[in-house]
């Protein structure tokens, strides 16, 4: 099968976006555990406290600087292949990412300097401060991302305006305070908080085995136990399913992921497990818990949750809308001025302009949709539904190794708790096996985000198909291929880097021991 | 919500037009050190201490100023939403050496002290010379074309569509030579900022470097200017236009003539401001250089930096990207901005956020004042790179 400059140009996003997301979470997580840390260390004026930042902020760095690399091709890879999408939604989508930039960012990279350099150019509360807005900033970036990819899966305070074009924004606040990009928000930063505890613990469970560090080990398992094991439990239990009801296309999502055909009466079944058929439309050898994913869904017992089959009957509907809508558009466009417009066009438009978008989906097809054949239009109405084996065995992968997660971080919790960290070699053995499982489930987390968001770019306002730039194929395949390779490259050599740094250990600290050690802090630990 | 109504529709959009030239000249000014520190490291630095040197010059700021990058595709995107998605994909390949090259930057600065091996080390000197050059190069390049015009045009639906833009057309005569003007301008930024925080002979040569740059930089700027008037055709609009009307690129008319490009110097004579203090900035650069004042190089550099991007922005205001192919697709001042609303809400984030962004990083780069530490670099204490 040769792969067009669509489907290239969706391998080079997925690609660039899931290689980005790898740095992501540990810079998330491990900023907030380096401030923690030096927060202990200023408040007890204990060295070891300090040695630990200095050490995890090695590890810090060399993963940090790949995401700031890796960051930049994502501030301007919609420009460079998906030109109509920012062209279409610029006016709300661009907003969040300057004000990343500008309310985040910035703040993260100017202090990320100091953190590294200023150990004897500041005061200690002074680089404390650092350290913390380091961590602040790099957590505000995620929410002004999210901000953006929220109102991509859920695009409120938005009106298409036929005279430019373009979707345009009618009430920033909507955008801000977007249920979904806040239900995003709070999942994915605590996913970062995980994915950094499980690699703090699951690298002092080495030099546990190992006897060496064991100071700095007990206490940086601790620290990553107990504030891994409140994250875990807010990954789950604030999931980003809370936001799945919120419109249509989120509601189908739902029903993807649940390989949910057909709709059942309220409370609906949790399908545990199964084999889903995207050609059959059906979920084989289905294992159901009765009533589980109405409660879990719409937390009622009454509240229907619809399936595939209706969800696409309603999708049809809309792209009838959708059909009439661009007819009266061209109208409106034809007619120049605002004064030349047919008022029944004026009037058609504002009833079904909301359904443009599910017309532009038959572009696939046909290039003008009012064309379309009722076959196309049916067909084009299946198109909203994304990959459902995908979406339901990467979802059931990410949940189960969620769980996994509370059980595992609890356990060492309770270890550190009795002080028995070092009772258990198996575990510690298992501690370090677990390392790379966070970054498996934050990378099927964004799977499911985003394969479910499919066909659309933005749902229900511009399908992927329509997005895309009028670029060559061999163009894309050209910079596709070079992204791989230097990613690759680049990826061995900063794997190559952290095992070194890790196998090397915390440099000694000299320093002397701080004057403040208030023993009821000192005697905590 | 009408609180925006308070900012006229034109006036926004003249301001932002202003905003996009500061992003522009503070990401040359700051990153731009930065990318001739890049360049300048093979040259200026011969053994291994002199280049930590050289690289410690700018490894607790280039983070922070890469931002500037950053924010720029931002800003853009939100309040020149056209113009991101008509340049960067127009320019595809050109972006995708630009990024590959700045990929190849954060973790040189960072990786290439992590080990002793002497083929690693020279192997990340000539990965972070390459996001030097690269980068300098090739945005400079974008910007001699820019001035020549851009092969693209909307359809009805305003789908951009390109004929011809590989990277081998870009890199045409003209656009060579805003190239090098470009590169020579920032090696002329690195070297003045080289010369600020080192000593010895890491801060002789870039002194000679840096003296002999912006004379070049005078020279092609000069040169690029005379070409301009005499052999490249500027775009003007000729159809009656709404100033504060919706961003629709299709609803005017734009003629190709030559010397446009200089009309508004005439219309407007303070505008020629732009051009001397290019010229002006250089000059004195290279006296000071020659006279040992560090900061006084390093303020006309940037003095020079913002009279160079001034001109272009000033040359053709108020087209900002212009097509050969169907010249009334250019895109100007006022039908390729955000909406109303949208530019309104970013200039009172901009408003709300840059005096703090200059407040801290002005403290920042007080904390870190002064010259590099040979000896702690030498004996491995500090936390350099």
């Amino acid at each position: 099968m040769a792969l067009d400059t669509l489907d290239l140009s969706r391998l080079q996003f997925a690609m660039t976006a899931l290689y980005h997301f790898l740095f992501v979470p540990l810079t998330l997580g491990l900023s907030v555990l380096l401030a923690i840390m030096e927060t202990v260390y200023v408040m007890t004026g204990r060295t070891i406290w300090r040695q630990m930042t200095k050490f995890w902020g090695t590890l810090f760095g060399i993963n940090f600087v790949v995401g700031v690399a890796t960051g930049l091709v994502m501030e301007f890879q919609f420009g460079m292949n998906w030109s109509y999408y920012s062209l279409y939604v610029g006016d709300i989508f661009g907003a969040p990412l300057a004000i990343e930039g500008l309310m985040a960012f910035f703040l993260e990279a100017t202090f990320v300097g100091l953190f590294f350099f200023g150990w004897d150019k500041l005061s200690k509360v002074g680089h404390l401060i650092a350290t913390w807005c380091v961590a602040i900033g790099s957590n505000l970036s995620a929410l002004w991302i999210l901000v953006a990819n929220g109102w991509m899966q859920n695009p409120v305070g938005a009106v298409f305006n036929p005279q430019t074009m373009r979707m345009e924004v009618s009430n920033f606040f909507d955008v801000v305070m977007n249920p979904v990009a806040q239900a995003k928000f709070v999942h994915t930063v605590s996913a970062g908080y995980v994915t950094a505890s499980i690699f703090v613990l699951g690298v002092s469970a080495w030099y546990l085995l190992k006897g060496r560090n064991t100071d700095l080990a007990k206490r940086s398992m601790t620290v990553a136990a107990s504030f891994g094991l409140a994250a875990s439990l807010s990954v789950v239990v604030l999931g980003d399913e809370s936001g799945y009801l919120a419109t249509e296309h989120q509601k189908m999502k739902l029903a993807a992921i649940e390989g949910m055909w057909e709709t059942e009466p309220a409370p609906a079944a949790f399908t545990l497990i199964g084999l889903p058929s995207q050609s059959e439309r059906e979920t084989h050898f289905a294992v159901r818990i009765p009533w589980a994913l109405g409660l879990i869904a719409t937390r009622s017992l009454d509240t229907q949750i619809p399936g595939i089959e209706e969800l696409v009957g309603k999708a049809e509907g809309r792209i009838h809308n959708g059909i009439k809508a661009f007819d009266a558009l061209q109208q409106i466009r034809a007619a120049g001025n605002s004064a030349a417009i047919p008022p029944a066009a004026q009037q058609t438009f504002e009833e079904n302009g909301h359904d443009l978008g599910y017309a532009l989906l038959l572009k696939r097809y046909v290039n003008d949709p009012r064309q379309a054949t009722a076959e196309q239009i049916k067909q084009a109405a299946w198109d909203t539904v994304p990959s459902v084996p995908t979406l339901f065995w990467s979802f059931r992968l990410m949940v189960g190794l969620g769980f996994f997660f509370i059980l595992f971080l609890a356990t060492f919790f309770v270890l550190s708790a009795r002080r028995k960290l070092d009772r258990y070699p198996l575990l510690l053995r298992l501690a370090v096996l677990v390392i790379p499982l966070p970054w498996l489930a934050a990378e099927l987390g964004w799977v499911v985000a985003e394969v479910g968001r499919q066909p659309w770019n933005i749902e229900g306002v511009l399908p992927t198909v329509a997005g895309v730039s009028s670029l060559g194929a061999t163009t894309v395949l050209a910079t596709l291929v070079g992204f791989v390779t230097i990613y690759s490259v680049l990826f061995i050599i900063e794997m190559t880097l952290m095992v070194r740094a890790i196998r090397k250990g915390p440099e000694p600290d000299e320093g002397p021991e701080a004057e403040l050690i208030p023993h009821a802090f000192a005697g905590a630990e | 919500m009408i609180l925006h109504t308070l900012i006229d529709y034109d006036t926004l959009r003249v301001i932002w037009w202003l905003l996009l030239g500061v992003l522009l000249i503070g990401f040359a000014l700051m990153d731009g050190f930065d990318l001739g520190t890049g360049m300048l490291l093979p040259f200026v630095a011969k053994t291994d201490i002199e280049r930590r040197v050289v690289i410690n010059a700018v490894g607790p700021v280039w983070e922070g100023n890469q931002v500037w990058l950053i924010l720029g595709g931002g800003a853009i995107f939100a309040a020149w939403p056209a113009l991101y998605a008509v340049s960067f994909s127009g320019f595809y390949l050109a972006m995708f050496a630009i990024l590959f090259a700045l990929i190849l930057r954060p973790v040189g600065f960072k990786y290439r002290s992590k080990r002793e091996s002497a083929a690693w080390r020279s192997a990340w000197d000539w990965a972070l010379f390459i996001g030097g050059f690269v980068p300098a190069l090739v945005m400079g390049v974008a910007v001699g074309n820019v001035l020549q015009g851009v092969p693209f045009h909307f359809n009805d639906e305003l789908r951009i569509f390109y004929d011809g833009t590989t990277l081998f057309e870009l890199l045409n005569p003209y656009g060579i030579l805003a190239g090098l003007v470009s590169v020579a301008m920032l090696v002329m930024h690195g070297a003045a900022w080289l010369v600020l925080k080192t000593e010895g002979p890491v801060a002789e040569r870039s002194r000679a470097v840096g003296s002999m740059a912006a004379l070049v930089t005078i020279v092609l700027f000069v040169l690029g200017g005379v070409w301009l008037y005499a052999g490249i055709n500027g775009y003007r609009i000729t159809s009656a236009f709404v100033v504060d009307g919706p961003s629709n690129p299709l609803a005017k008319t734009v003629e190709v003539a030559p010397h446009v490009w200089f009309a508004n110097y005439a219309a407007h004579p303070w505008m020629i401001a732009g051009p001397v203090l290019g010229l002006a900035g250089a000059a004195l650069a290279f006296v000071l250089f020659r006279a040992r004042s560090e900061i006084g190089a390093l303020l006309m550099s940037s003095l020079s930096i913002f009279g160079i991007i001034s001109t272009v922005g000033l040359s053709m205001f108020p087209i900002i990207l212009p097509s050969t192919v169907d010249p009334r697709s250019s895109l100007t001042v006022w039908d390729s901005s955000s909406s109303h609303m949208t530019l309104f809400i970013m200039l009172i984030v901009a408003l709300v956020f840059v005096p703090i962004v200059v407040a801290y990083t002005s403290f920042v780069y007080k904390v870190l004042w002064g010259k590099v530490d040979q000896g702690s670099i030498a004996d491995g204490s500090g936390h350099a790179y």
